[in-house]
This record gives C-alpha cells, structure tokens and sequence, in this order.
C-alpha cells in the first residue's frame, strides 16, 4: 500500500493500529450493511475495552454480537438494541456501559464529527432522558438540545463497489451510516463487494469520495437476513 | 368493541391524505399500510434509507440488502430513492415528513408520550422515534387504551421515561379517537358498540366528551 492506492489483501493489514481501549464505528443498520469480515477479524483479536458506535449491536452469534460474547466491548453507543439477548444481560448487570442515543442524532452526531463541526442544537430528545445534563437553548420560541459530534480511531464500514483510490458506492438500505462513519474515522476501512480500477465508477455515482477512506479490502459476505417477509406471487 | 389492531390501522388510514410522505413505525403503524386508499398517491419512508416502500418481496425478489426499519425484508416502488441515515433524519428533523404513526406505552394529558424505555425491565432504545416526535408535522399515536390489567395508559402525566415532551396531539386506541388540546383529551370518536362510560372509566387523564360522540367509520 503507498500513495493513493488503498487497497489491502488480508484482514491484519486492515485492522494495522487497531488496539484495545479504542473507539470504534461500525456501518450497518441490524445486519444490513455490516462489515462482515473485520468484525469477524476484531473479534479473533485480543483487543478489548472499545468503545463501539452503531445504531445495533448484532444478533447473538452474529455481528456485534461476536464482539459482547467475547466482552471487548467497554461502552456501546447505539440507538436500538432489542434484537440481542446478551447485550441486554450485559447492560443490565453494568458490565457494559450503554448510551442510548436518538437514531437521527446518532446520524447527524457522526456527520457533524466528519465535518469539523463539534456540536448542534437539535428539538430531538428536548425534555428526555437524553437531554439530562446537556446544554439546551431556545430559538425561535423552541426548545433545542446542545448534542456533541463524534469520531473515532477507526471507522469499519460496508460498501458495493470501490475503486482503488477509496470512491464508494453503496446499494440500497446497505447504505444507512455508512457514509458518514467513512468521514468520521481517523482510520477509516472500507470492505466490499468488489473492487475496481479507477476510472470505472462514474464520478457523478459517487457516494463516498475517496479522500475520507484509508484501506479498502474485499470480503465475501453471508449477509444474513434479520427478518425475512414475503408474499405470494399476484399480492400486493 | 373494542377494536383489534387491524381495525385501528384501518381507522388511521384514513389520516392519510394524497400526496403525503408518511413514516409508519413499528407493529400496528405498519399495518395502516395495507389500509391506503388506493385512489390517493402516498410515498412511506423508511428512516434506515428508502423513501418509496412497497409491498414484502416474492419469494424470488428477496434482498439482503432492502429491508425496512423493522428489519424485514421489503421492495422498493417505481420512482423510490435510497439515501443516508442522515439524510433521512434531514427528512424527518427538518419537518419534510407529512406524517407518522408509531406505537407508545404511555400518552398523557400534556400530549407527552413514553414507547421506549421501562426501567429494570426494557432497555431496547428509542431507535428513531425521539427524532420522529420532535420532527413530523402530524403524529398519531395507536395504542391499547388499558393494559391487559385494565390500567389506562392515557395518563395525568407519564410514568415512564418520556420519548417527547408535548408533542403529540392525536391517538387512536381501541376504544376511541382522541385528541389532545389545552391539557386535557378530547374525545372526538368512540369504536362501535363502545360507550362514552367505558371509554371515561378506562381514560386517567382529563377527559372532555362533547354532547355527541360519534361512532368511528370505517
């Protein structure tokens, strides 16, 4: 790896500088659009004590949910996480500390992190839980909440496509937090679906310009289904 | 009656005006869905990044990569948009939402509602709903109006950790229509073969009843 070109071949190379007592973000929303391999990776290493920023936390076995069985997780930072069984027994027994964080702020909070702005009055959450402690204003004859921006060592993403200079594209809801997380990590790793030369993604598709990913390796993805509905052929 | 929870979607659609932008939530909101007058054009979005849901995938057009907030597996309508959990709450925070539907544990007098938090007991989070309560033009909440032990969950104040501070101005129960004004509900329509007496009995907040209460249509 040197210059411009990101790309790396084997997980270690991914994760290089990645240690305990972090702070990491990981793309996704439930188990659509997850780094599926670098979480795996994380989870084969003796890192621990991180602090993890996404909107869930897996599913037990799965996701995430590799990273609570193994306890390396210090404090989560999420806005949902009803679909995991351990987590909830790990938070209750204070094993593990938890901040349950809007989803819109969750989303603005990292936004707002990749893009030099250290704060932002938002009406979410005025009057909550979640604005205990925090700094509120009135505007305008409305109440607003003072919620710092975020960033992190390093921000593990999923996208579709890269090129070799780190220009993604994602697909469909896949997408979620994963463009902004890319702009708010020191280090940011992209796995993907598939990697080509540069001048193969039309300028105009970009989602993430490459300037905010550091590493880009390809990974084979399970992409396992939370809920799967379906209806028969002729309904609506 | 009291209504089952597909009748309170049903009664909820009809919110739904032409041209609306709607986000529906979690359990009975979800199901409103099936209820739009197909003779109106309505877009739901979905807060993890599509503005154009439609209806769940055949067996053949699954995709891991299309779900909705629910995490279910759905499609995408001619002429849907994908887009960014920021962009998203751009939509919803900036008042781009026409309406939304979501569930609650407790609504009270105050317009005040709790859906995400029991202490000790249910620690799930609060997902997108503080962002929705603070954001759309219209909210309407469904909910049961009593607990299965016949405690109103339409309060004086809230008992449990709120969602949003007086912001909610209409709820559909299984029992009524009600909406939320100057302190205290107003009790616009009561469900089929429901008395004004039961619904009084089951309502621990202020309750102001006009002279005539309606049945609901359907």
């Amino acid at each position: 790896m040197s210059g411009l070109h990101k790309v790396v071949t084997n997980y270690d190379a991914a994760l290089a500088g990645l240690t305990s007592g972090m702070t990491v973000m990981i793309g996704g929303f439930g188990l659509c659009g997850i780094p599926e391999g670098l979480i795996h990776a994380v989870s084969k290493k003796p890192i621990n004590s991180l602090t993890c920023i996404s909107n869930n936390a897996g599913v037990d076995g799965f996701g995430l949910g590799l990273w609570l069985e193994n306890r390396q997780i210090k404090t989560m930072i999420a806005s949902y996480v009803g679909e995991n069984a351990l987590f909830e027994q790990l938070s209750i027994s204070g094993e593990m500390e938890v901040i349950l964080t809007p989803q819109g702020t969750l989303a603005e909070k990292i936004r707002a992190g990749g893009a030099g702005i250290p704060a932002f009055f938002t009406a979410t959450g005025y009057g909550t839980l979640v604005a205990e402690g925090k700094e509120t204003r009135e505007i305008h004859g409305k109440h607003y909440v003072l919620e710092p921006s975020l960033t992190a060592d390093f921000a593990l993403i999923k996208a579709w496509k890269a090129d070799t200079l780190g220009n993604l594209i994602y697909r469909k809801t896949a997408r979620n937090f994963n463009p902004m997380m890319a702009t708010a990590g020191k280090i940011t790793v992209a796995e993907v679906e598939e990697i080509v030369e540069p001048g193969m993604l039309d300028p105009d598709h970009i989602h993430t310009p490459g300037i905010y990913v550091t590493r880009i390796i390809q990974g084979n993805f399970e992409k396992r289904i939370e809920r799967t509905m379906t209806r028969t052929e002729g309904t609506r | 009656m009291a209504l089952t929870r597909e009748q309170i979607a049903k009664r909820i659609a009809k919110e739904i005006h032409d041209g609306y932008y709607v986000n529906l939530g979690i359990g009975i909101p979800t199901l409103v869905a099936n209820y739009i007058d197909p003779n109106i054009e309505v877009m739901l979005q979905s807060e993890n990044g599509l503005l154009g849901i439609g209806p769940y995938p055949t067996a053949d057009e699954v995709d891991p990569d299309l779900i909705n907030a629910g995490k279910e597996t759905v499609t995408a309508i001619q002429g849907a948009a994908y887009f960014s959990s920021a962009d998203s709450f751009a939509m919803i925070r900036g008042g781009h939402i026409d309406l939304t539907v979501l569930g609650a544990f407790e609504v009270d007098e105050q317009g005040s509602i709790a859906s995400w938090m029991i202490p000790g007991k249910l620690i799930k989070g609060m997902g997108g709903a503080m962002d929705l309560v603070a954001g759309a033009q219209h909210i309407i909440v469904a909910m049961a109006h009593a607990n299965k032990e016949g405690e109103s969950k339409l309060l004086t104040r809230c008992t449990l950790p709120l969602t949003g501070m007086h912001c909610i101005h209409r709820v559909v129960t299984d029992l009524a229509v009600l909406d939320i004004e100057n302190g205290a509900f107003h009790l616009r329509e009561r469900a089929p073969d429901v008395s004004v007496d039961t619904i009084q009995q089951l309502t621990a907040g202020k309750l102001v009843i006009p002279s005539h209460v309606p049945e609901m249509q359907f």
